[in-house]
């Protein structure tokens, strides 16, 4: 073995771990990483060994009993002999329901009042600084509780709109806002229906490929072809010659006042509504301070040299500004988003059944299993906005800078 | 070494936390205060009054075990419960005991191990409209709104009885009796449902309770009384028989206007003298004083003292005695013998 000649190496001594830069970082890792496993293990041996105090245990046998509550808003077929894993699932697509309509209003909410921030305006400036900081310093939970008390206590109640002389009456005769939650009428699809709702939809996709055409057009031969008409024309009048030419297929089922609620057509619940405002508002007056702080930190020598080149107002800030600025907007954006999904989380308070409500609410409570029930809560959190993140990740890597 | 002195660490967390689990009144007596879990607030069985003195027959409960424990009636420390986040209190031992009208059933008693100590309360699901509805049976409540709070058995039964009678309706899920109350009032549900008692609770805080009725319909057998955990006896049996010593001195006549004379020298019967204290040994077999019930009894007041002050037909709240009558006078209430 001593017959090997070797370079002489330096032999590797204890000491090295701390004093020699090269494997100093691997030893605070390690040992970071044994603490962390070590924490781990008595937290989840202590659960052990207090569950087995108590006599109970983990199982997640509950999910398939029937839940035996009923929930008031499902989307997909649900009722009491249902199991707790359908509940669960009523609840996960209420969330996702709520959270979807909160992010995009909150969307537009917060790029019209971020942008009007900017305006030259004073009025309009000093309102949009009012809203953000009025909305941006009360907690969600409170405006919740706001926008729902205003519901429940202002608007009538549906026993208000019986009698000839109602003290309130449906508009347009076909929607009636209640402190229950506002009814509207529902389109009743037929299969020829659903054939203008296929002719409408390759409407849209017929609109976006002129559209794209027309720019095309331009950048190649420098014809320019109008945008606005031609494109409301694809839009609407295939799907309107379809609806009259096949016999109007589509009706509308209207919300009619009997027993003790209206009945028929689409009820949108109050806790919905409530709960769906105040995140948009409350996160809109966030989403706004992020597109104003895009827009600012866009060179102004970007818009006078927009300027310089002839280009009206509207088109820096469409053409110039925006595209530059969205590579600051996104990544906070999607911060926003998460924190819209995660603070829908709050709509046990007006009684929305979200995942939360039913899960970890209803189900936690009449089966007993808390562990299990959080355990379940906080993975259906974290897959949804680890997704949520990756398709605003997959979005932002498009707006970024491509750098050649 | 490491691994030694983490199994070590294991070992004293297992050993602290088993001891946790056990002798609440070796706990109790060592704190000087009784933990004590009740409602957030319902007029007659658990509120504060304009000083945030707790009042009421569930509070009554608690300063009873207090007294029989500590001999301070006023030796309790409220704490206000959910219908959700009462069982989660008691589990984890931030409460002693759960004195909340909470329903005795199979699955709280077996799977979420917790021992219920008796009844205190016979009672059952009823519902609550506004006179002008017009409404005079549940089964005419097809398609309506209906505001149930949420963790309680009372969700259960609701969607029972509609399903059983073929009937749909809507609920509103809510927290507290409170947003129950002010929901119901506001006409964003038509119905409000809870354990009758709880109905008449409620309606007794109503500024008008004439201008709403509670249906006939008792859809479910709610016997409501007061818990511990499991796995800890002895205490399991202070809060019992503190309960059945409030019982049998209504039966035997002890009141708090009588008690200190009965309890002075013994007297001719031999199961006062056993309650009491006068005779036997009762008090030291619970790991009690001798005279534990006399305190217990002279702190509100026996049971029937405890019905008429708070909830009976002469409060506000305004309930007949019905199922919760002596048993010798056609009602429930049965305590076991003194002996």
């Amino acid at each position: 073995m001593t017959t090997m000649t070797d370079p002489p190496k330096a032999s590797f001594k204890l000491s090295m771990l701390l004093n020699d830069t090269r494997y100093r970082s691997y030893t605070f890792q390690f040992i970071a990483l044994i603490l962390l496993i070590a924490a781990m293990a008595y937290l989840g041996s202590n659960l052990a060994q207090n569950l087995r105090d108590a006599g109970l245990n983990i199982s997640y046998d509950f999910l398939g009993e029937p839940s035996n509550y009923d929930i008031n808003q499902s989307l997909i077929e649900y009722d009491s002999r249902s199991s707790h894993w359908r509940a669960s699932l009523v609840g996960v697509l209420n969330t996702l329901l709520v959270a979807f309509l909160a992010c995009i209003t909150a969307t537009i909410i917060g790029v019209v009042a971020g942008v009007l921030r900017l305006s030259n305006n004073w009025l309009v400036r000093k309102l949009m600084a009012g809203y953000v900081e009025a909305f941006r310093n009360v907690p969600v939970l409170i405006w919740i509780l706001i926008i729902y008390t205003i519901m429940t206590a202002v608007m009538p109640a549906p026993r208000d709109f019986r009698g000839d002389d109602a003290e309130a009456s449906m508009i347009l005769g076909s929607f009636a806002f209640t402190n229950r939650g506002v009814y509207m009428p529902k389109p009743l699809l037929d299969p020829l229906g659903w054939m203008v709702v296929g002719v409408f939809v390759a409407s849209i996709i017929g609109m976006f490929a002129y559209r794209r055409y027309a720019t095309k057009l331009l950048y190649d031969t420098g014809k320019l072809l109008p945008m606005g008409w031609p494109s409301l024309v694809i839009l609407f009048v295939p799907a309107i010659l379809a609806f009259f030419i096949l016999g109007r297929p589509i009706e509308l089922e209207y919300p009619e006042l009997g027993g003790f609620n209206f009945n028929g057509g689409i009820q949108v619940l109050g806790s919905l509504i409530a709960l769906w405002f105040a995140l948009a508002i409350y996160t809109g007056a966030f989403i706004a301070e992020n597109v104003r702080a895009g827009i600012q930190a866009v060179s102004r020598g970007q818009t006078e040299a927009a300027a310089a080149l002839g280009l009206r107002p509207r088109r820096v800030m469409n053409l110039v500004v925006l595209p530059q600025a969205l590579r600051i907007i996104i990544p906070p954006l999607i911060s926003n988003y998460l924190n819209i999904t995660k603070n829908s989380s709050l709509a046990i308070a007006v009684g929305y059944m979200d995942i939360t409500g039913t899960l970890g609410g209803i189900t936690l409570n009449q089966t007993g299993r808390a562990i299990e029930a959080v355990l379940l809560l906080m993975l259906f959190y974290l897959v949804i906005s680890l997704a949520i993140s990756g398709v605003m990740n997959v979005y932002n890597n498009t707006v970024r800078l491509k750098e050649r | 070494m490491t691994k030694t002195v983490f199994l070590g660490a294991l070992t004293v967390a297992g050993l602290t936390a088993g001891a946790a689990a056990a002798a609440t009144l070796d706990d109790v007596k060592a704190r000087g205060t009784l933990n004590c879990g009740v409602t957030t607030g319902l007029v007659g069985f658990a509120a504060p009054d304009a000083n945030g003195e707790w009042g009421g027959f569930d509070v009554g409960v608690c300063r009873a075990v207090a007294a029989a424990v500590l001999g301070d009636p006023t030796a309790v420390e409220f704490v206000p419960t959910t219908g959700k986040t009462r069982f989660t209190a008691l589990a984890s031992g931030e409460i002693d005991m759960l004195a909340r009208n909470t329903t005795w059933t199979f699955s709280r008693d077996v799977d979420l191990k917790f021992e219920f100590t008796g009844i205190n309360y016979y009672d059952g699901q009823g519902f609550m409209v506004p006179k002008e509805l017009g409404v005079s049976s549940a089964k005419e409540l097809d398609g309506a709104t209906v505001c149930i709070q949420t963790g309680t058995t009372t969700e259960l039964n609701l969607a029972d009885y509609f399903r059983k009678n073929n009937i749909s309706y809507q609920p509103v899920p809510i927290e507290t009796n409170a947003e129950g109350q002010q929901q119901y009032l506001a006409g964003a549900c038509d119905t409000y449902t809870t354990d009758a008692s709880g109905l008449a609770a409620t309606r007794a805080a109503f500024e008008d309770p004439s201008e709403h009725v509670i249906l006939p319909e008792i859809v479910s057998k709610e016997p409501l009384g007061p818990l511990v955990r499991h796995g800890d006896n002895e205490w399991g049996d202070v809060v019992r028989w503190t309960l059945n010593a409030l019982i049998a001195a209504e039966e035997r006549g002890v009141t708090s206007a009588n008690i200190a004379e009965l309890a002075a020298a013994p007297t001719e019967s031999p199961e006062i003298n056993r309650l009491l204290g006068t005779e036997g040994n009762l008090g030291e077999m619970l790991g009690l004083e001798a005279d534990w019930a006399v305190k217990a009894i002279s702190a509100g007041g026996n049971y029937g003292e405890l019905f008429e002050k708070n909830i009976g037909e002469n409060t506000p709240v305004g309930l007949a005695r019905g199922l919760n009558a002596q048993w010798t006078e056609g009602g429930l209430l049965y305590a076991p013998p003194f002996r």
